[in-house]
């Protein structure tokens, strides 16, 4: 198959399931926070607030687009845009699972697969700070302004630690390529203990991921450092002066940068798409079991409904949830059993899904993990102030992160 | 108009360095801002770049990266420097113009 | 193939360039040198140096240039006034820099081989891995005297930046 037209089947599905995911992530938020604080959070808009994301792009895009008298209109334009241009970018050179062969074609479950992959994520996250530097000077307008200023400081401060964090891995997997940054984690220490690269020898980088998770942070502008568009002290910041569809793209650009280093994490320091526990132990049926036991939840619940619309809605999830689960299943068992049939067309077909679905469901879950870490801490700390996150960058993170590098570099160098 | 050729001449590369080092010089010439005119020199320093990486490919070795490398570091550190002596200046007379800043010349 | 994606990233550059020089306020000046920079970092990928690609978007466009902006958003300054061009620089300036731009295009026309263009991945010698060990073994001094310079840097920025100390 021409290579053009594989990139652009691939670049349909990842963008068409990407935009889902950005908007559903802005309504697991919501329920996560709500559950946190004892609330139940969305739930008029369709079964249990599903359709509540598609209610939110509505009220978005019919609002009225105010535009200030007093904007610098070229760059008004333009900050939103360049916000989720550089948000949306970097996706293109993440991995969702190893090199494939399905019916014939190999390829990568990436859209692009650069020898430099990390560092040109890391670049494109440097520039992602224009959007929000732009937004809040050209909305002229003091407290947008400090947004502004107050966001490039942080962006600029914390991509040091943050790029100290990244290095010290690297020294241990040795090279820069992301698919490959995946492959060298395969395999299992005394056959149970994952070979992550939090628990990599000569030294385990749990210290490089604290670092790394504590810079993601202030890189995506969230709690706890969410300085730049802090409610109380800068009225939102840099975003005050947006409505409608400029203030969603915003929340888009955030979310999106969440995913992406949600991803980068759990490819340099989470191993990737390699299961927790080796396929010796049984680790290909957990996804199936997981999901089953998600719809048998859900059918137990249905018995017992909390609220009369439970009846109707919690079996339909069970459903579906055993559907998935029976999905997963066929993956995990299937190349087995079909191949006893001897039909070439079917044996194919359900090799192909165990080859996507296994890895595809150990790297989502896995960034799903890190992306409710986010929210859980926004729902549990209190915000810095500025000078501690100043101090904080420059007398904790940077002297952590160096003395993590030369003792990473230390050990590799010596076994 | 001609056809496109296959491969991209160097002298398209090395013509393109050309054109974006005058730009820097005009506009170190031109402008009046401080600023503006440490942009300008950016700008020329990284046309500088593009040849080296440019004859870097010609010769087929690795040297001209090295060297455009050490002069990306360079320009970090002088861009510290001379944001820092701007900050002062303005900190001091309240201008970026540079024909307001001639206390030297009378 | 190679030479659309060469005359797209120039034409980039090069209207970026322009505008950097037209543009009366800094901050416009600031991104659309931004913009000269992203053209340069893919034409460098088209040159086969991914390295120096990434450290162009991460140095150049993702913190050189995050601190210019920082600076001309901190000190608020605004657009430029009507420049004064003296009347040499009017008369002669423009033409000497067309004959200084028409000299450089001239000896490059004739100076570099016309048979062997550039083609992508014709070149693979500047990976991640061969500038590592070239700049540790055969640039390790310049390496080291540049960490030096850029410690030097460092403490002169802070030394001037600070508030006097009464």
């Amino acid at each position: 198959m021409s290579y053009f037209v594989l990139a652009l089947i691939k670049t349909g599905i990842v963008v068409g399931i990407f935009m889902h995911v950005l908007a559903y992530l802005q309504w697991i938020e919501r329920k996560v926070i709500a559950h946190v604080q004892l609330r139940v959070g969305p739930r008029r808009v369709g079964p249990h607030g599903l359709l509540q994301p598609l209610a939110d792009v509505i009220k978005l895009v019919t609002k009225e687009d105010l535009i200030p008298s007093h904007v610098n209109k070229v760059f008004y334009y333009m900050a939103p845009f360049v916000a989720v241009l550089f948000a949306l970018i970097s996706i293109s050179v993440i991995p969702f699972g190893p090199q494939i062969t399905v019916w014939g074609i190999t390829t990568n479950m990436s859209l692009a697969d650069p020898s430099i992959g990390i560092l040109f994520i890391l670049g494109i996250s440097g520039m992602g700070v224009y959007g929000v530097a732009l937004a809040g000077w050209a909305s002229n307008n003091k407290y947008s302004l400090m947004g502004g200023l107050r966001s490039s400081a942080q962006m600029i401060s914390y991509e040091l630690p943050m790029a100290l964090a990244i290095a010290a891995p690297l020294l241990i997997l040795n090279t820069l390529n992301l698919r490959e940054i995946g492959d060298m984690q395969a395999g299992y220490y005394w056959g149970f203990i994952p070979k992550w690269t939090i628990f990599q020898m000569p030294f385990p980088q749990v210290i490089s991921f604290i670092l790394f998770m504590i810079a993601a942070f202030a890189e995506t502008n969230r709690i706890p450092f969410d300085l730049p568009e802090a409610e109380n002290e800068l009225v939102a910041g840099f975003h005050t002066e947006y409505s409608s569809m400029k203030f969603a793209s915003f929340f888009m650009a955030e979310y999106a940068n969440m995913v992406t280093v949600s991803a980068v994490a759990t490819l340099l320091f989470l191993g990737a798409w390699h299961p927790i526990l080796p396929t010796t132990f049984g680790s290909a049926y957990i996804p199936a079991i997981i999901h089953i036991l998600a719809g048998v939840v859900c059918f137990y619940h249905a018995s017992q409904p909390a609220r009369p619309f439970d009846r109707y809605t919690l079996p339909v999830f069970g459903v579906i949830f055993m559907g998935l689960g029976s999905v997963f299943a066929l993956a995990a068992a299937g190349p087995d059993l079909v191949s006893g049939i001897g039909n070439a067309a079917l044996t194919d077909a359900v090799s192909a899904l165990s080859q996507i679905l296994t890895p595809l469901f150990w790297f989502c879950g896995k960034v799903l993990a890190i992306l409710f870490v986010f929210i859980w801490v926004r729902a549990t700390l209190p915000r810095f102030r500025y000078d501690q996150l100043m101090s904080f960058a420059w007398t904790f993170m940077f002297p952590a992160a160096l003395i993590n590098l030369f003792i990473t570099g230390l050990l590799v160098a010596l076994f | 108009m001609p056809p496109l050729p296959t491969s991209v001449p160097i002298a398209w590369y090395l013509t393109l360095s050309a054109i974006l080092f005058s730009l820097g010089v005009l506009g170190f010439i031109l402008r009046r801002n401080i600023i503006t005119v440490f942009m300008s020199i950016e700008l020329m320093l990284n046309a500088v770049n593009l040849t080296f990486i440019t004859f870097s490919y010609m010769l087929k070795r690795v040297d001209g990266h090295i060297f455009s490398f050490f002069v990306m570091v360079v320009a970090a550190a002088e861009a510290a420097v001379g944001l820092a002596i701007i900050l002062t200046v303005f900190k001091n007379r309240q201008t970026l113009e540079i024909d307001e800043v001639s206390s030297l010349k009378n | 193939m190679d030479a659309i994606l060469f005359l797209v990233f120039a034409a980039i550059a090069v209207i970026c360039g322009i505008n950097m020089v037209v543009q009366k306020h800094p901050i416009a000046s600031a991104l659309s040198l931004v913009g000269v920079m992203a053209a340069l970092a893919a034409l460098y990928l088209l040159l086969g140096g991914e390295f120096i690609a990434a450290a162009q978007l991460v140095v150049y466009s993702g913190a050189i240039m995050v601190l210019f902006v920082f600076v001309i958003m901190l000190l608020n300054a605004g657009a430029e006034k009507k420049s004064i061009i003296r009347p040499w620089g009017k008369y002669f300036g423009a033409p000497l820099l067309l004959v200084f731009f028409g000299i450089m295009s001239f000896v490059v026309q004739r100076m570099t081989p016309a048979s062997d263009g550039v083609t992508f991945g014709g070149f693979r010698g500047a990976g991640p891995r061969e500038i590592g060990q070239s700049l540790f073994t055969v640039y390790l001094l310049p390496f080291e005297v540049t960490s030096i310079l850029i410690l030097i840097a460092i403490l002169g920025a802070i030394v001037l930046a600070r508030k006097e100390i009464d």
